[in-house]
């Protein structure tokens, strides 16, 4: 006898580790974190052509709200410290989208005396997406993968 | 108004405060003493001749043995311009702050102090406008070496992976 087929049609079974990351992975909520002409790319993957939201990832304007990071644009030095602030400031369990060649490694603007070459000096990266900028498509593709790598997390046995 | 006749006016006026004119570039400029840089810019906005309303842009330049301070005036109400420029010594780059002569020069005398190091007497909050408070060094100057390190942070990267 098998526990699947006594229970209605109403029923779904599961285990608690697969139905949390479901509902984590289906409401990425993400920083609105634009720094530079990324920001426009990201601006356009929350618009209504790329529609981050049928993922479930809605533009959040405080960390407090947000699952996950998306470092888009060029970090300065000056700006390093207050992405440390506003990643710390974010509640567990939280990833970061490092968008584009800037926030990659510097990029194009490697050579300057003001920039952070790679947002991985400060935070920690789950996800680099290169392009400068990446498309909508791109980041929308890191959206999915960061959706995976949820979804393969044993979160409670994680933290227990 | 020409530049010619625009230095032609201000030597009649200050005399020897007004050096040469260059006019051999394609934007003439006029070399000014910094210690009269504010009675000749008062000058250029108050005489009805002149009547230099706007100073559009205010910067620093690293000529390597000495630095400049430019200043670029324009008259919307006679529409003709000009620029200035300032001669300071660069182990002490000090000339005197314009601020009193037209408001909008507070932010362009922070942003040359902040990437040049150069210090205008009488400014009234000098301080760096661009870079973090605790930056150490004027990045625009030729000598500046550029940090590996900043606040704790190694800003070093590899790239031959």
């Amino acid at each position: 006898m098998s526990l699947y087929n006594e229970l209605p049609a109403t029923f779904v079974t599961t285990n608690v580790d697969k139905l949390m990351n479901w509902g984590r992975a289906s409401s990425l909520w993400y920083l609105l974190f634009g720094l530079a002409c990324c920001g426009i790319e990201l601006m356009q993957t929350g618009g209504p052509r790329a529609d981050l939201d049928r993922f479930g990832s809605v533009p959040r304007a405080t960390p407090r709200q947000s699952d996950l990071m998306i470092v888009a644009g060029t970090v300065t030095l000056k700006m390093a410290s207050r992405v440390k602030l506003l990643y710390d400031q974010m509640p567990h369990p939280k990833y970061v989208i490092s968008m584009g060649s800037c926030a990659n490694c510097g990029g194009l603007f490697d050579k300057g005396y003001s920039v952070l070459r790679g947002v991985d000096k400060v935070i920690p990266v789950d996800l680099y997406v290169p392009g400068c900028p990446p498309r909508p498509e791109a980041l929308t593709e890191g959206i999915l993968e960061i959706q995976d790598k949820i979804h393969r997390e044993r979160y409670l046995i994680r933290n227990s | 108004m020409k530049t010619e006749e625009i230095h032609q006016t201000l030597t009649a006026r200050l005399g020897d405060a007004i050096g040469a004119l260059h006019a051999e570039t394609i934007d003439p400029w006029i070399e000014v003493q910094a210690t009269a840089i504010v009675d000749v810019t008062r000058a250029c906005k108050e005489d009805p001749a002149l009547r230099f309303d706007f100073l559009s842009s205010l910067c620093g330049v690293d000529a390597g043995d000495s630095m400049f301070v430019v200043y670029h005036l324009y008259s919307y109400a006679l529409r003709h311009s000009t620029v200035l420029k300032v001669k300071v010594p660069k182990d002490t780059p000090v000339t005197r702050s314009v601020t009193g002569v037209w408001r909008g020069a507070d932010w362009f005398e922070r942003e040359a102090y902040d990437l040049f190091g150069v210090r205008f007497e009488g400014h009234p909050d000098l301080r760096r406008i661009l870079l973090p408070d605790d930056w150490e060094g004027h990045p625009l100057r030729k000598e500046y070496v550029f940090p590996s390190h900043y606040g704790g942070i190694d800003n070093t990267r590899d790239y031959n992976i």
